[in-house]
């Protein structure tokens, strides 16, 4: 049986093409912050699971653990978590609607300079509500939680 | 490499990813999942805000929610719609880094292992304070 | 060396950085530094074929049009991938003009790299019109001609116009890292052909639902930012993922064949548009 050569990965850009998001516009820069904030919100999810599980072992436990999160550090690292999660929530409801072909515009016969379609103003704007969103979030989680 | 030597790659492919959901329908299961945990995660984040913030973390009120039904499915409900969107994401990001039969296979086991770890431990929680 | 190629008062001078390196002989990269004159309309091409010409005629590159029509000249300059008789120095506004091998593909050397992968791919989507009719190919009995009409060639048409240079393949985030994507070019052909009325292959959503198929495509859009003939992949595969989503339905009308004598005449006086 011919013996199937194992593909190379040579000069594959790897993680490092994800890292930068910076050469493609907007898009591949919203597609950057959904990865970081994905994997972020999963970790907080995690410790969040924890954290509230200490309940069960009664107050003491619960108050003792409260001393570790409601701190300067606590409350910020709850807005950057407010912030991811009203990004990733909002650019996967844009994402949601591109993947099923909404808002990308019709194939048609294109002519110079050669426009994609379906990078259109209705993505960029799309991607910009949702950084708007996220920070004015952060600002809500602000005034909330430093009792501003 | 020519015609066939393709085809026995794109055979090699199909036999890397024989899986019991096609991979259409996890992606819809992805999508439905992260458009519900929106609606429970923002009804959880108001019922924290309906009341001082403070007296939001406070045990006592906390224990009283745990024993509201409804509160409780909320939580069992983003428990599990988070879960599987969240470990699902990760699933697709390893699959993307590496690619071999062990290792996909790895990680199909790993992630909904943790899946069904966090979702069991974190129903334990609500179980136990629930009958505190 | 006599530098009678370019006699002008006003020639300017970029530095022209070229990545080396010979896989064959393992012996390292290194980028070697040109200062080449140039014009309002020169090309990094035309850069790139002066060094060759009259400083260094070991550099290795590919072309063959020099107008944007074969797709040969990919590269990366200035760290994004275009082609190179489609990119004017005076455009790029540096002084340094850095020109490495297309990301993602194997280097072979210097600025040449191996589109083998790349054509495996395209062919896994079995780029070509598929009818139930058989009798199509027997042209002992008259030959046929398909009847489609404009706002049916329009459904496919931008993506006929892949030139196949592979700088949506070297842009695209899960290529960088998933040897089994087959990328947006390969993917946006395969919707080129779903879309298409002559063709009745039941099997192309099949080829693309796979874990490393067009579900690991998340709309970064950087394919379609690059792409130099408006091809728009992306749009081609958002496109054909809302039919496996069934948000759109198939119901495509497979277009009429009409039957046309040997004679030039047409039997069915098919003047019909």
């Amino acid at each position: 049986m011919k013996e199937i050569e194992r593909p190379t990965r040579n000069n594959l850009e790897g993680i490092g093409g994800w890292l930068n998001p910076l050469r493609y516009g907007w898009e591949r820069i919203s597609y950057w912050f959904q990865r970081l904030t994905g994997v972020f919100l999963l970790i907080y999810f995690i410790g969040h699971v924890y954290e509230t599980s200490t309940i069960v072992n009664g107050q003491n436990a619960w108050e003792s653990f409260l001393e570790l999160t409601q701190t300067v550090w606590g409350h910020l690292f709850l807005i950057m978590v407010i912030g991811a999660s009203t990004f990733h929530s909002a650019n996967g409801i844009r994402l949601i609607f591109t993947h099923a072909g909404i808002g990308l515009g019709t194939p048609g016969r294109p002519d110079y300079p050669y426009n994609p379609a379906s990078l259109n103003y209705r993505q960029k704007s799309g991607i910009w509500i949702a950084l708007i969103l996220a920070a004015a979030a952060m600002f809500y989680g602000f005034n909330v939680l430093f009792g501003v | 490499m020519d015609l066939m030597s393709c085809l026995e790659c794109n055979e090699s492919i199909k036999m890397a990813s024989r899986t019991i959901l096609k991979e259409s329908q996890i992606m819809k299961i992805h999508y439905i999942t992260g458009i519900a945990a929106i609606f429970v995660v923002a009804l959880h984040i108001m019922m924290r805000l309906v009341v001082p913030f403070e007296q939001s973390l406070e045990y006592d009120y906390i224990i009283a929610n745990y024993k509201n039904i409804i509160y409780v499915l909320i939580l069992e409900s983003i428990l599990v719609l988070i879960s599987v969107h969240g470990f699902n994401g990760i699933r697709i990001i390893l699959l993307e880094l590496r690619q071999s039969r062990a290792w996909e296979n790895m990680v199909t086991v790993v992630t909904i292992s943790a899946m069904i770890g966090l979702i069991s431990y974190g129903t334990r929680t609500i179980i136990l304070a629930n009958g505190l | 060396m006599n530098n009678t190629a370019i006699d002008n008062k006003n020639e300017q001078k970029i530095t022209l950085k070229v990545y080396r390196e010979n896989r064959g002989q393992d012996s390292g990269s290194h980028h070697d530094t040109f200062e080449v004159p140039y014009k309002k309309w020169t090309t990094v091409l035309d850069a790139l074929l002066y060094v060759k010409s009259y400083m260094d005629p070991s550099v290795a590159i590919r072309y063959s049009c020099r107008m944007a029509s074969c797709g040969s000249c990919g590269m990366k300059i200035n760290g994004v991938p275009k082609l190179a008789c489609y990119t004017k120095i005076s455009e790029l506004e540096t002084s340094t003009i850095e020109c490495e091998p297309l990301p993602n593909f194997p280097i072979i050397r210097d600025l040449v790299t191996d589109f083998s992968r790349f054509f495996n791919h395209h062919k896994r989507m079995e780029p070509y019109i598929q009818t139930n009719d058989s009798t199509e190919a027997d042209t002992s009995k008259g030959t046929f001609s398909f009847n489609q009409s404009p706002e049916d060639v329009d459904k496919y048409l931008q993506f006929s116009y892949c030139i196949k240079c592979g700088l949506c393949y070297s842009a695209c985030p899960t290529v960088g890292t998933d040897l089994n994507f087959p990328g947006p070019q390969a993917l946006a052909q395969q919707y080129r052909y779903f879309a298409d009325t002559r063709d009745e292959s039941k099997k192309r959503l099949d080829i693309v639902d796979d874990r490393h198929g067009i579900w690991r495509c998340h709309f970064a859009g950087s394919c379609s930012k690059v792409c130099p003939k408006g091809v728009d992949p992306a749009l081609g595969i958002q496109l054909l993922r809302s039919y496996m989503l069934g948000i759109s339905k198939n119901n495509k009308v497979p277009a009429k064949k009409i039957e046309v004598n040997g004679n030039n005449n047409n039997n069915n006086g098919t003047d019909t548009e």
